[in-house]
């Protein structure tokens, strides 16, 4: 192993939310087995850029280190991914590190994911049972339907697929697919689907569905391999008959 | 809750591109292909077209006003999308960018195919094979047609593809890439029946 291996970085930073970025190069002691956090801890614990002048540490943001609370999601060599199971050993050098491009940036490569944690309270992604007595247990779920919701539950709105999105940008307030997939997971749930026209008249609303032009980005992009056009497909034909019920009124809830 | 119309009208947009309008691409290059058996051939056809009852009214309602909306909001649609295709260089992706790319070229070509066939006959001119024939002597011109009716072609054409997702009729992945291949086969029934149309005037 050798001591004098160094990584290099190409780190495009930004010092407030509304100064200019610029980028900044840094190279990092090589040790067996690093990911792209650990490197930008290497350089939060000596800020010193290549040419050996004295900087800021960079800000980045994290939590669960294994890729299941999508936080550090940035742009990795031209990819958005998560920094926490990106391996320095699988990347080519220089390793460039950007912060996504859809969202605010807070500082360097830190970013507001905000808007979609709006839309997932503004498509009531959840199963509301608060009352003020027990409703006791709820109707059964077939297995082989959990089978496939339980997939869509794997989002972690890391925010990838709406930064691959060419639908989702600053001229278009569409909500993106996370939140879209989610209403079918709530939808697909038992005691969930007793909210589903609620949650469809939510999604047929401004910024909603239609604003899906089937790039189909996101599903080659999401980390965790989520069916979004599957899901987006099957709201459309949801949306479809919804919107029949609406217009015409319907023998069903 | 009522749905809002940014639902409404995106529905409308799809629906449209399909019928009326696609289903009058159509039939325009069905008709217009009968210029391949000959000059009194095409006459006869375009004379019988221009004779039907009720022509104003189906040329207004079934021709300009659902291309005048679809045409509108698809530019809007067009505009506030922002292409990545140079970052994601996927199939869909790149059918994503060029339904946008031939929706635009397709405005610019039907709106001088209007103004040279349509708007000439309204201040008098006769629309017939001579017409084209002269349209199309130029190299220019005949480029430009070319270039003009393939970008329609595959507008619709992919444009069936996502109109089959935009309403929920192809859900699945399996379902989605058979609807490719039909797709596909329907761009190039349709292109080589418009070249051959196209080339009869030559
Ligand atoms: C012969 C004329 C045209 C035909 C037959 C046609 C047909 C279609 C069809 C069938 C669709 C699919 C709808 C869907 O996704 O549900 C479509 C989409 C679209 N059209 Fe056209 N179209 C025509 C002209 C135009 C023009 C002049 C424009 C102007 C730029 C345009 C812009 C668009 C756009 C942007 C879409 C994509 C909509 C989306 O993905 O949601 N089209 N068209
Ligand atoms: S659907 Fe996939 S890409 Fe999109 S936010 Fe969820 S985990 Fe990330
Ligand atoms: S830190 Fe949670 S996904 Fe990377």
């Amino acid at each position: 192993m050798s001591e004098h291996k160094m990584i290099s970085f190409i780190i495009t930073r930004q010092d407030t939310a509304d100064s200019t970025p610029y980028e900044e190069e840094f190279e990092v002691p090589y040790r067996p087995n690093m990911n792209v956090i650990s490197a930008l801890m290497e350089i939060r614990r000596n800020p010193v850029n290549k040419k050996g002048e004295k900087t800021t540490p960079i800000a980045w943001d994290m939590n669960c280190l294994e890729e299941v609370c999508g936080a550090c999601s940035m742009y990795i060599n031209g990819k958005p991914r998560q920094s926490c199971t990106a391996l320095v050993d699988k990347l080519e050098q220089p390793i460039r590190l950007a912060p996504m491009s859809t969202f605010p940036v807070v500082r360097d490569l830190q970013v507001n994911r905000n808007r979609m944690f709006d839309s997932l309270k503004r498509v009531k992604a959840w199963v509301p049972i608060d009352g003020t007595y027990d409703l006791g247990p709820g109707p059964r779920m077939p297995e082989r339907k959990r089978q496939w919701a339980y997939e869509l539950s794997k989002c972690m709105t890391c925010g990838v697929c709406l930064e691959a999105c060419p639908n989702v940008n600053s001229k278009s307030d569409f909500i993106g697919p996370a939140p879209l997939s989610q209403v079918r997971l709530f939808n697909a749930h038992p005691t969930g689907a007793m909210h589903k026209a609620e949650r469809l008249d939510a999604i047929m609303g401004d910024g909603g569905l239609t604003n899906c032009g089937n790039s189909q980005n996101c599903v080659q992009s999401c980390p965790k391999g989520i069916p979004l056009t599957t899901s987006i497909a099957a709201l459309n034909r949801e949306a479809t008959f919804q919107s029949f019920r609406n217009f015409f009124g319907s023998d069903q809830a | 809750m009522a749905t809002s119309k940014e639902f409404f009208y995106r529905r409308l947009h799809s629906l449209l591109g399909v019928i009326p309008v696609g289903v009058f691409l159509i039939q325009h290059l069905v008709v217009n292909h009968f210029a391949t058996k000959g000059p009194e051939a095409f006459n006869q056809a375009s004379h019988f077209m221009e004779n039907l009852p009720f022509r104003y009214a189906l040329e207004v309602f079934i021709i300009f006003l659902p291309i005048l909306f679809h045409a509108i909001y698809g530019l809007y649609i067009a505009f506030t999308a922002k292409n990545n295709v140079n970052r994601y260089g996927y199939f869909r992706n790149w059918m994503f960018t060029l339904q946008r790319v031939s929706g635009v070229v397709t405005l610019v070509f039907i709106a001088w195919h209007v103004w040279e066939t349509r708007i000439q006959a309204f201040f008098g001119a006769e629309v017939n094979y001579d017409m084209m024939a002269n349209i199309l002597d130029h190299p220019a011109m005949l480029a430009f047609y070319i270039v003009g009716v393939l970008s329609t072609v595959f507008h619709f054409a992919n444009g069936l593809w996502t109109f089959g997702v935009s309403w929920g009729l192809t859900v699945t992945p399996r379902s989605q890439r058979i609807s490719t291949y039909v797709t596909l086969g329907i761009f190039i029934a349709l292109s080589l029946i418009s070249i051959r149309t196209i080339f009869a005037f030559v």
